[in-house]
């Protein structure tokens, strides 16, 4: 196993490695279907419950759903910290950062906006659910 | 990251540059980031625009749970399949492979079609993208993760082609681990989607 880093999975492996590395992938995905599956029952039943404290509701679904995609990206995408992943990494932080950037942006923004320029709550209300 | 299932290697990294097939799946990954950052512009404009639904009906009164969770569970499975199908690849078993990738299609075609005729009833309702700017919204965001859907439904169809037609190739299977980061990657965004618009908005 000296030149793994050369390996791809086109290169002839041995039938035991192979074999080996076969099960340890139908393991992880496995896993990773079982944890998404119980985070996903966990979101519709929370969302349809009403046994826990309606205002809460949102955050917990918000928090479900990121460890969600934390489960995917690990157990689906394989992003790792290993030394051999940290371009993938990096390029993930800095998709983040852009995507909190524009959602929280976009949402700071436009609360203020709406707070600032409508002329009054009635009409507000009139433009909103009329 | 696409190499699933062969320990990497962590140490030895000093010689050379990587291989093409890990250089392919980060120029990919980064693409699929760009995507995803192409869908927080229009989450972002959904969340602004969620609540103007100008008097028309909202989203507590158009979502159907039950079928938002029979489409989760469809493109959850289909993501397992296509890992399936990454591991028969990489085993070269042929047969593994079409199955794997007919079952990741099949569940990926339920979806869409429960997604389409979802549109379909709620236009028919007079529920349209020009009723209010919440369903312009709407039929944005759920429309271009379908779109998204529906191109990797051809895209499979064109790889196992490919297979067919060219044999486990280096070039191929580079393509097909590609297809199966792409298809991955559009059911975490519909972990985001089903997350904020499905059980955020329907609830009463």
């Amino acid at each position: 196993m000296s030149s793994q880093h050369e390996r791809a999975p086109g290169d002839d492996l041995g039938p035991d490695s192979r074999r080996e590395a076969i099960r340890s992938g139908l393991l992880t995905y496995t896993v990773g279907l079982a944890l998404a599956l119980i985070f996903t029952a966990t979101s519709f039943w929370a969302a349809s419950t009403g046994v826990l404290w309606l205002p809460g509701v949102p955050i917990g679904l918000a928090v479900l759903a990121v460890a969600q995609m934390g489960i995917h990206l690990v157990f689906f995408l394989h992003i790792t910290t290993g030394p051999d992943n940290t371009n993938n990494v990096l390029a993930l932080a800095f998709g983040v950062l852009i995507v909190a950037l524009v959602v929280g942006g976009s949402l700071w923004i436009m609360a203020h906006l709406n707070a600032n320029m409508m002329p009054s709550p009635d009409l507000m209300n009139l433009h909103m659910q009329r | 990251m696409t190499d699933t299932t062969l320990p990497m290697a962590s140490h030895a990294r000093k010689d050379g540059p990587a291989s093409k097939r890990i250089i392919v799946a980060y120029g990919f990954w980064i693409f699929l980031l760009s995507d995803i950052i192409m869908f927080s512009a229009i989450f972002a404009t959904y969340a602004v625009l969620v609540g103007a639904t100008d008097g028309g009906p909202t989203g507590a009164e158009l979502f159907d749970q039950k079928r938002v969770a029979i489409e989760t569970l469809c493109l959850l499975f289909s993501s397992y399949a296509c890992g399936m199908m990454s591991l028969a690849i990489e085993a070269k078993h042929r047969l593994a492979t079409y199955g794997a990738a007919a079952v990741t299609f099949a569940l990926g075609a339920v979806f869409l079609t429960l997604e389409l005729s979802e549109f379909a009833g709620m236009i028919a309702e007079g529920a349209t993208p020009q009723r209010s700017a919440f369903l312009s919204a709407f039929f944005t965001l759920v429309g271009c993760h379908g779109a998204h859907v529906g191109f990797g439904l051809l895209w499979l169809v064109v790889m196992m082609a490919q297979l067919n037609a060219k044999g486990f190739r280096d070039d191929v299977l580079r393509r097909l681990a590609c297809f199966s980061l792409f298809w991955h990657a559009l059911d975490i965004i519909w972990v985001a989607l089903f997350s904020i618009v499905y059980l955020m908005g329907g609830r009463v």
